[in-house]
């Protein structure tokens, strides 16, 4: 993290949206998290999509769980409520969000271990519900805040920061978003802004519920046996630097690669992570062939990026219990209490 | 021969069936029946955790008294359950009655003669006249109901008039159901010796009341206070509470041009997300509120903890059972009155509503979703299985046009322009409450981040120890805040007070006029204080400060509101002696006036050298 405070001051020719604003007014707090987390390009990402959108930042409601990546609704739209819930349980308070004020968007950001483990139960079920709103899972596969343990995300076999093998099963909860009904669910990778930012802003634009899953390695918590900047290395071999929670500084990682093409992108942690852009003629409006897609390219070992699926014609929460259209917490007295004389009518069937 | 038990319009009738049979309709029936004639009436419905095949009962206190406390012994059993024969045998008292379906004869092993047996063929009577199965298992009940309007004078037009109301649409259901009732009457009158000793009479002792259970009562409560979104998760006995919210809601929350809902209700998947819901839908500015019990409460911890240390408006009703775990879910108990004050981690406590009967539920719906706005926290109604499942005759709800919603501090975008230096947790009023904002209010003030996490004035994070004590601290001036406004105790005392007194709060107030009364008889004479609340109110403590003794009764094991009070109150204990009951059956007036009269006959002892020569 840094230490130096941001300038207020905009420079004069920054460029402005359809409300006047320029990027620098959708930021936030400056980010305490590790420098070059995947996470703060996530972040910047947001910030770019809700301005490039016109977005009134203050319309916006930021939730999120408990975890690194939950901490980061901080870091973006300042003018936003923000609302940093308990571990895992950021659906059912977007929900009654959610449900309370149809008009607001709303941005919940979640990491795996919030959503695929603490919070799979919660996380599947607001996607049935389809909530309108944009639901981003920050994903590193590991546990940063409690340094460095599994997370369901992460893939089988891969080791450790302390050189342990992971021996379980990986959950893709952009497979089970798809199954259980998201309108629309799309993965993307922290460095990629020339197709986070787009997706990022169709997510906000969607009607319904979208899912982001998005790849954002961990930096920190790095366990390449051979690296000069593993933890442990640091550790042993700097005896100026030997405290337990040094992290090494590293850039983020970016990428930048054509549909349909692969990109080969070296992690934090000494393994290689293909991604395959979906071709330009993909066609997202079948669940059937999204799903066939996902588990078509696991079992080549890559992660297909892109809108993976998308249905145009979404309904909503609202939709389904056929609320009004005006907010509910914009009721008052006169829409809500049936008043005296109805009261009577009750008393007198009870009788 | 014992003398048969004479009694008008006071006594007991159980009924014992076998669940999933139909008939808790006509049980409900008999007792509305006594309602409809003015005669003060208590049914409790005594059910398995189960769907069918297992023993139920459905008890009803006829008291033209007003005595409605559970009374212990069963002066008429309707004996309909084969396998239960030998405990309903037994329960009732000498000189009372026994309904039978004499088809088979009553095991001779069981038979007492002490009680009259009287026997119906009810289902050698039911073969005769339908021919359809299930006809014939359904109006099995209607037929005792007929037998015992001829047994006990029940009026026949009451009893039609409801079948007629019952069915209404469905009309061709009428005519078979009154014929059961007439077949029941017809044997009753043609080979029964009737009346029966006790019976019923027209009387005029239930005035405009109504008679409805509790957890409707609070459903209620809430669609008139504004409840817009409702989140639950299906548990005994809390269930019927949403539901209730939900069908009524449907009726009369609708956009009269769209026809369209001002109404959300959601069940989640588990009461983690319910509470979840209603804390989110409160954070956004919707009242809320979820319905649940024991287990749902404590799977809600960490998220109460929330909400009272971010300050959030939420509203809960714990219809509480009988604990711990599982524990006995259909059966009633006042046993998580400690865990829903200091619900989850580190240092926290609520505020609790404690409802008597249904128009309290009612009235403290409303008043919780004020509160929970006011003091920006969770409030919990704490009512029970018996409250909240079983018809209780109480005066009919009110409602004044005049009112309105407290919304408490919310700061718009007007107040927001006027306010120089806003900070969310900022305590400008010296209430301990700050003023807060809801999201989307104005595009450049207002916004800030709600967190669980330890935060100064303006909602900021901060890991420094002084700010968070002095957070801490501002929220125990809150809590002084919720004590001036928590409804005050009923208190009942002469001019001059009584050298001791009793406590007791929610459903374990109904037996207590009875057992007061009985226990004046004795020469122990009481003043009385029913609490409403928590955090108790001064009158509570000074109600205490005047009395040497002070009895603190309620259904749980552990005494918890004895404990709550003895907490908070700094109460040395030894003056607050608990009278206790928790076999899971509501109190009755019997086991509190055992333990007093007990207490003082334990203090009467002789001393040693008056016994020893």
């Amino acid at each position: 993290m840094t230490f130096v405070a941001k300038p207020k001051a905009h420079h004069p020719k920054l460029p402005r949206n359809e409300l006047g604003l320029t990027r620098r007014d959708y930021e936030g707090a400056v980010s305490t998290l590790c420098a070059g987390c995947g996470h703060d390009s996530v972040s910047a990402a947001i910030i770019q999509a809700c301005h490039e959108l016109s977005v009134p930042a203050h319309r916006v409601a930021k939730l999120s769980g408990i975890g690194c990546s939950s901490k980061t609704p901080t870091y973006f739209l300042g003018k936003s409520h923000g609302f940093n819930s308990v571990h895992g349980r950021m659906p059912s308070v977007a929900t009654g969000a959610n449900m309370a004020n149809r008009e607001l968007y709303y941005i919940g950001i979640s990491g795996d271990g919030d959503s695929a483990s603490i919070g799979l139960g919660q996380f599947a079920h607001i996607v049935r519900r389809r909530i309108n709103m944009t639901y981003v899972v920050d994903n590193n596969g590991t546990y940063g805040l409690t340094k460095g343990q599994f997370s369901a995300t992460n893939d089988k076999g891969s080791t450790s920061k302390k050189g342990v093998p992971n021996l379980y099963e990986p959950i893709d909860l952009a497979m089970m978003a798809i199954q259980i009904g998201a309108t629309f669910v799309a993965r993307s990778f922290s460095g990629d802004k020339e197709q986070l930012v787009p997706l990022l802003k169709a997510a906000l634009k969607h009607e319904g519920f979208a899912f982001l899953d998005v790849i954002s390695p961990c930096v920190a918590f790095n366990n390449h046996d051979g690296s000069t900047k593993s933890y442990e290395y640091v550790r042993g071999h700097s005896s100026a630097m030997a405290l337990a929670d040094l992290i090494p500084t590293r850039d983020a990682i970016e990428v930048d690669y054509a549909p349909g093409a692969a990109e080969d992108v070296a992690m934090p942690d000494g393994s290689t992570l293909r991604l395959r852009k979906l071709r330009e003629d993909y066609d997202p409006r079948s669940r059937v062939t999204a799903m066939d897609t996902l588990m078509r390219m696991n079992e080549k070992g890559e992660i297909v990026t892109g809108l993976l699926f998308l249905d145009d014609n979404p309904s909503d929460c609202h939709e389904i219990l056929a609320t009004v259209d005006e907010p509910l917490a914009s009721l008052g007295e006169a829409e809500l209490c049936p008043g005296s004389e109805r009261l009577e009518t009750i008393n007198a069937a009870f009788r | 021969m014992t003398v048969p038990i004479q009694a008008v319009n006071d006594f007991v009738i159980k009924f014992a069936n076998v669940n999933g049979s139909g008939s808790a309709s006509a049980n409900g029936m008999f007792a509305k029946a006594l309602f409809r004639m003015g005669i003060p009436c208590a049914p409790r419905n005594i059910f398995p955790s189960n769907i069918q095949g297992l023993p139920t009962w459905f008890e009803v206190r006829v008291s033209e008294a007003g005595h409605l406390g559970r009374r212990e012994g069963i002066d008429l059993m309707v004996a309909m359950n084969a396998e239960t024969y030998a405990d309903d045998v037994a329960e009732v008292r000498p000189g009372g009655f026994l309904l039978h379906d004499s088809t088979k004869p009553f095991p001779k092993a069981l038979k007492r003669d002490d009680i009259t047996f009287i026997g119906v063929p009810i289902a050698e009577l039911i073969l005769n006249e339908f021919a359809d199965p299930k006809q014939r298992q359904l109006f099995k009940n209607i037929v005792y109901v007929g037998a015992l309007a001829e047994l006990l004078q029940i009026e026949w037009d009451v009893l039609t008039g409801m079948l007629e109301e019952q069915f209404k649409g469905k009309e061709k259901l009428i005519g078979p159901n009154v014929r059961a009732l007439e077949i029941g009457r017809d044997y009753a009158r043609d080979y029964l010796e009737t009346p029966l000793p006790i019976r019923v009479r027209r009387c005029d002792g239930v005035g405009d009341s109504i008679l409805i259970d509790g957890n409707t009562a609070a459903a209620l409560g809430f669609l008139w206070g504004g409840a817009t979104v409702a989140a639950w998760y299906p548990i005994t006995p809390s269930t019927s509470l949403a539901e209730a919210f939900e069908q009524h809601a449907s009726k009369l929350r609708r956009d009269p041009g769209s026809d369209r809902h001002r109404f959300a209700v959601l069940q989640a998947e588990d009461e983690l997300s319910a509470i979840g819901m209603v804390i989110g839908a409160g954070w956004n500015g919707a009242r809320s509120f979820t319905a649940t019990s024991g287990p749902g409460l404590s799977l809600m911890q960490e998220f109460l903890g929330l909400a009272y240390f971010a300050e959030i408006p939420a509203v809960l009703v714990d219809v509480q059972r009988a604990g711990p775990s599982t524990g006995m879910p259909t059966r009633t108990q006042q046993s998580d009155l400690l865990l829903a004050a200091y619900a989850s981690h580190g240092d926290t406590k609520h505020v609790l509503l404690l409802p008597s009967t249904p128009k309290e539920c009612f009235d403290f719906a409303v008043e919780a979703l004020d509160l929970a706005e006011r003091l920006q926290t969770p409030i919990m109604i704490m009512t029970d299985l018996d409250l909240g499942m079983n018809d209780h005759i109480s005066p009919p709800f009110q409602w004044d046009d005049a009112r309105r919603y407290d919304r408490g501090k919310v700061l718009d975008a007007d107040g927001l322009e006027q306010v120089k230096d806003w900070g969310r947790y900022l305590d400008v009023d010296g209430d301990g409450i700050g003023w807060r904002t809801l999201p989307g209010t104005h595009p450049e003030k207002g916004s800030f981040f709600t967190r669980g996490t330890s935060r100064d004035e303006y909602a900021k994070y901060t890991e420094r120890g002084e700010i968070y004590q002095r957070n801490m601290e501002r929220l125990q001036k809150k809590w002084a805040t919720a004590a001036t406004l928590v409804p005050k105790a009923e208190i009942r005392e002469g001019a001059k007070s009584k050298p001791c007194g009793v406590i007791f709060y929610g459903t374990s107030a109904p037996p207590m006029p009875e057992a007061l009364a009985a226990l004046k008889q004795q020469g122990i004479d009481l003043d009385s204080m029913r609490v409403r609340g928590f955090p108790s109110g001064a009158e509570v403590y000074e109600f205490i400060e005047r009395h040497e003794l002070v009895f603190v009764v309620e259904q749980n094991r552990d005494g918890q509101l004895r404990s709550l009070l003895v907490i908070e109150g700094e109460i040395d204990p030894a003056r607050l002696v608990p009278v206790l009951h928790y076999d899971g059956m509501p109190l009755s007036a019997q086991v509190v006036e055992r333990q007093i009269a007990e207490h003082f006959a334990a203090m009467r002892k002789p001393r040693l050298s008056e016994v020893t020569p």
